[in-house]
């Protein structure tokens, strides 16, 4: 029996890396400082789901194969294809990654990762406008107003507020949790009252007293310490939490993010309410951004893919920049899987693009919308499909899945997933984290390095393992057609020299060349 | 046992006082030596220039600044895309280049060792993958010290020795080479949105000013006997007249110089050498600076030149980079690091016609001709600060032209042209003073003894360039020097051809990554220390935090015994 401590937990983008846990016979017993769903993972991978050996579809059914056979045939079909996909990425390590955008270059086909289901406006909306941000340490030790708008870390990152924010003890900022504490015991108390005044009322209604409001902040909101404000369209658990919840009305967070924007720049606003909040909450609501002494907004899904996605990015993203010119804040999106940011940087340094870069011409080519996975699908354009550490099938829309089945398709992962199931090559891999050693970046892109503490079972290795064996396989499929003279045509054009793109537009040419 | 002999060049080597002899250049091993078998492959480099291989001390290629700074700006690569052959891989250009693109790069530009200037210390493992993925040349990084919580806090207590061996820690934990500050104090007020303004101002709630910070690492570098000096950012950048502050901090380092060895390097000191109280009477310091190095021998500079293209500016000066945002209004990004320092990126393009760029233009040529001793000041466009370093050969011409420069002059804004020292200056440098500007130099300052010349047991990094000095006047033909610089006929590294004519050939060479192994007296009491106050100082834990041996794909650790 083995204790091992700070251990990175491979789940949401948190990437808590003080977890302690024990291991007996091969197996974790006992997961110490993880929130449930990091023990759900360390306790319970070792599900029934899991796939024991490599499958390969024969006769309409899935059978098992050998490593040697399952990778042939993966290699095969990459090798073979014109425009081929390899999508997901963002729970494996950093090390598969770099294969990854290998792997794509070699077969000319497209790196996408799942920031395009995701946080890919988020980007889309840092290509616009930049981002004012920090990593997650700053704003435990310096923030006093921290907002969460469109996503709800009670559910989606349960030990966010305790390691990074108001629960969490800084520098120059302590930690709420008391004042949570006499918060839920001063609820409590209130809920005791009414029950008893209703049944000695016997029916009576006796009107409940209203703090004193004209529509604007409750006084938690003038406190000193840490604030916590949470904006959404339905009162989630996080919202529970909050000093104070601010109900938007879907899909109008871009005209909430504005009308914040014109009232921190003093700007009069001539209207009652926006997104179905009065206009005097808001103008409280700006008064508190201005005179904070470091503000941060984290945001998820709620405004990346409601209406405006990546506009709605855009312009929070203002809005904190317009937030600097009067006092300090930040903005970080709430990364969900526990490597999508390294999917990103990886692909990145490697490419020079973050995401859906297209390799089919022999150079990286980015159009979020033409290169990426979910509209390719749709347009059926690729002929083969690789899907590894992700389950499209299960989140993406059905013609996307449907067009996705029509051709091969490979599928690398521990689990049975949905994706798996419809695979035509199914190779299991080993869980990064937990049976495999790694690197992976946390949602504000610190590194972290990911532990093994047990063995994978018999004969499943890692994805970088199986990733190299599929390259060299390749290579050498590649190398045969080349020799038995395939006719020119065949073959993608090799540039022998490195030949840059030329630029489209004269105004470009003239920029490149600088007069002596 | 491979063997190379490079014969009958124009060899300039100014660590070993060649100037242009005709020699041969023995190889065996990847070190120069003295002489080879007669089997040995031969390179004929009759009527060719024959250097060491380029030393560029600061080029911002790798880590989490870079890579945001690509993510952010795809409009940048779409003009400039690179195709995968059989040897070498896709990638992006321009001012952000990818990393394979990166290497490429510097390998036909003669380069063969780059000094990566900034990481925040807590993204050190981000910096060490991306170098690992930049090949053909020898690399290291200069960790961000200057606003660390425990540097502020041990030399405000007045404790240099308990600084040193917390530098020390961080050397051998982020694998660094050399301390890196930037606006020493700024950034940790930037925490909250200050800054610094000048050498005398608290740092809030540290009880330090940015002459103490600087003055403190200057001795816990010297304490340490670490390879290069301290490698400073100073406050003001940016800020017009701020070249009284670059003047105080020399000033202020002055008593710490021993032996009539450098004590400081400052970095890119073009944009440190502003006059003028506002941007209307923004002029040139380069005539007081100049003047202060030129009686002065504690300090090194390089010069961080401007070019006239679309690029990308960072630096780890957060206030800086928000002080361009609130003039260019461009997208803008900020990054701070907990307990550790901050960070900015914003897209720049500097103009001909923009009064104030054609100035900063001029300033960096300025002070490279003014300042009489080579090997006081280095050629850098701070890439990508000044303009990507694909414009290298561009500065060199300007360097070794008076024809070039009045080119170039002539097109910019008329105030720059009035107020450009230049036409006063006929200085036009010669190719050893070149050579020293861009590989002896750099690499005498940076302490890499077998780096930067061609003496026997030197690295057998050579460039190989097409320009003959005997028919050649570099002056007047600055043109066809220029080209000549642009792609090197050969480009040697660790004793392989790995360019040739502007194209890779051999693509086997990862290059190295070197930092240095600082060992102190008493290490022992600095990690239970550490490991204490690390969960209230990081959100990572302490064994999750140091760059493990193996994140380095060629590390060359350097043994460094400290004084302490």
């Amino acid at each position: 029996m083995s204790v091992i401590k700070s251990v990175t937990c491979p789940i949401c983008g948190c990437l808590c890396d003080d977890i302690e846990l024990t291991v007996e016979n091969n197996e974790v017993t006992k997961v110490k400082n993880g929130c449930a769903v990091c023990e759900s993972k360390f306790i319970g991978y070792r599900s029934e789901h899991r796939i024991k050996t490599p499958l390969i579809r024969k006769d309409g059914k899935l059978v098992p194969v050998s490593m040697k056979e399952a990778i042939h045939k993966a290699a095969e079909i990459l090798a073979n294809a014109n425009y081929p996909v390899l999508y997901g990425w963002s729970s494996t390590s950093c090390e598969a990654q770099r294969l990854g955008v290998e792997l794509a270059e070699e077969v000319g086909g497209v790196m996408d990762n799942t920031a395009v289901v995701c946080h890919g406006p988020s980007i889309l909306g840092e290509q616009e406008a930049g981002i004012p941000t920090g990593t997650l340490g700053q704003n435990r030790h310096r923030a006093d107003l921290i907002i969460y708008w469109g996503c709800d870390p009670w559910s989606a990152h349960p030990r966010h507020l305790e390691r990074y924010t108001s629960f969490a003890e800084g520098r120059f900022e302590k930690s709420e949790w008391q004042s949570y504490l006499k918060k839920l015991k001063a609820q409590a108390g209130q809920k005791k009252v009414e029950s008893t005044t209703r049944r000695l009322s016997a029916g009576v209604q006796i009107p409940r007293p209203q703090a004193c409001s004209l529509g604007g902040m409750p006084p938690s909101l003038s406190k000193r310490g840490r604030k916590l404000i949470v904006i959404d369209v339905r009162k989630t658990m996080s919202a529970e939490m909050a000093d104070f919840f601010i109900q938007v009305e879907p899909n109008k967070d871009y005209e909430l993010v504005q009308a914040l924007r014109a009232l921190v720049q003093d700007q009069e606003l001539d209207v009652d309410k926006v997104a179905g909040i009065p206009i005097e909450t808001l103008r409280e609501l700006a008064d508190a951004l201005v005179n904070c002494e470091l503000g941060v907004i984290f945001f998820g899904m709620g405004l990346t893919q409601s209406t405006g996605k990546f506009r709605n990015i855009e312009v929070a993203i203002s809005l904190v920049r317009d937030l600097n010119m009067r006092t300090k804040f930040l903005i970080l999106p709430m990364r969900g899987h526990f490597n999508v940011t390294g999917a990103n940087t990886v692909t990145a340094w490697q490419s020079g693009y973050p995401y859906g870069v297209d390799f089919s011409m022999g150079y990286p080519r980015y159009n979020p919308g033409e290169t990426t996975c979910m509209e390719i699908l749709l347009r059926e354009e690729n002929d083969a499909t690789l899907v590894i550490a992700a389950d499209p099938a299960a989140n993406f829309p059905k013609k996307a899945v449907q067009n996705m089945v029509k051709h091969p398709l490979i599928v690398i992962d521990p689990h049975m997933n949905a994706t798996a199931i419809l695979g035509d090559v199914v190779i299991p891999s080993a869980f990064v984290g937990i049976e495999v050693e790694g690197s992976a970046y946390r949602m504000d892109h610190v590194p972290l390095p990911l532990k093994k503490v047990v063995e994978p079972p018999e004969g499943i290795i890692s994805d970088l393992e199986i990733l190299t064996k599929i390259l060299e396989e390749v290579k050498a499929i590649k190398a045969q057609k080349t020799e038995t003279n395939q006719p020119p045509a065949e073959a993608k054009p090799k540039a022998k020299t490195e030949t840059k793109k030329k630029p489209k537009s004269v105004k470009k040419t003239k920029k490149k060349k600088e007069a002596a | 046992m491979t063997e190379l002999l490079i014969k009958n060049g124009f060899v300039f080597d100014p660590i070993n006082g060649v100037n242009g002899e005709k020699m041969d250049i023995a190889i065996k091993d990847g070190k120069i030596v003295e002489k080879v078998r007669s089997t040995a492959k031969t390179i004929d480099a009759t009527g060719l220039t024959v250097m060491a291989g380029g030393v560029d001390i600061h080029s911002h290629i790798a880590g989490g600044e870079v890579n945001t700074g690509r993510i952010f700006r795809p409009e940048d690569h779409i003009k400039d895309a690179v195709s995968k052959t059989s040897l070498t891989r896709a990638g992006t250009g321009y001012s952000l280049p990818s990393t394979f693109v990166t290497g490429y790069r510097y390998s036909k530009l003669g380069y063969t060792t780059v000094m990566n200037p900034s990481i925040a210390p807590i993204g050190a493992k981000h910096a060490h993958e991306e170098l690992n993925d930049i090949p053909l040349i020898d690399k290291a990084s200069f960790p961000l010290l200057g606003d660390w919580w425990f540097v502020l806090e041990n030399l405000a207590k007045g404790d240099v020795e308990e600084c040193a061996r917390h530098i020390a820690w961080m050397m051998q934990t982020t694998k660094g080479y050399a301390i890196k500050i930037v606006n020493p104090g700024g950034l940790e007020s930037w925490g909250f949105g200050r800054n610094v303004h000048s050498i005398d101002d608290q740092v809030p709630n540290f009880c330090i000013t940015p002459r103490e910070i600087v003055r403190g690492l200057a001795k816990v570098n010297t304490m340490l006997n670490l390879p290069h000096t301290i490698h400073l950012h100073t406050n003001n950048l940016g800020v017009p007249g701020n070249y009284k502050t670059t003047l105080e901090t020399m000033r202020a380092l002055e008593d710490l110089a021993t032996n009539d060895k450098p004590i400081a390097h400052i970095t890119h000191i073009q944009f440190a050498s502003f006059a003028g109280d506002d941007w209307g009477k923004f002029r040139s310091a380069a005539d007081e600076i100049s003047k202060y190095i030129n009686n002065h021998n504690h300090i090194t500079l390089d010069m961080g030149q401007v070019t006239f293209t679309d690029t990308t500016t960072m630096t780890a000066d957060g206030p800086f980079e928000h002080t361009l945002y609130t003039l260019s209004k461009h997208k803008w990004i900020n990054s701070d690091f907990e307990t550790e320092t901050s960070g900015g990126i914003i897209p720049f393009q500097y103009k001909k016609n923009n009064a104030v760029n054609a100035i900063q233009w001029s300033i960096g040529l300025e002070i490279a001709l003014l300042i009489k001793d080579p090997w006081k000041i280095y050629m850098t466009t701070d890439h990508p600060n000044g303009g990507p370093f694909t414009a290298y050969p561009r500065v060199l011409a300007w360097l070794m032209s008076k024809k070039a420069r009045e080119a170039t002059l002539k097109k910019c804004h008329k105030k720059a042209q009035k107020k450009s020292l230049l036409p006063s200056i006929d200085r036009e440098l010669t190719l050893y003073e070149l050579a020293i500007l861009t590989r002896a130099g750099t690499a005498k300052t940076l302490g890499l003894k077998n780096k930067g010349h061609l003496g026997v047991g030197a690295d057998a990094d050579v460039a190989i360039f097409n320009i003959n000095p005997e028919t050649t006047d570099i002056a007047k033909q600055y043109k066809i020097v220029r080209k000549a610089f642009n792609s090197s006929v050969y480009t040697i590294k660790d004793g392989k051809i790995v360019a040739k004519d502007g194209e890779i050939v051999d693509n086997t060479t990862p290059g190295k990554t070197m930092w240095v192994d600082v060992r102190t007296k008493e290490p022992c009491k600095i990690d239970e220390e550490m490991k204490k106050k690390f969960r209230q100082y990081w959100t990572v834990d302490y064994e999750n935090y140091p760059v493990p041996d193996h994140y380095l794909k060629v590390p060359q650790a350097i043994p460094i015994q400290g004084s302490v």
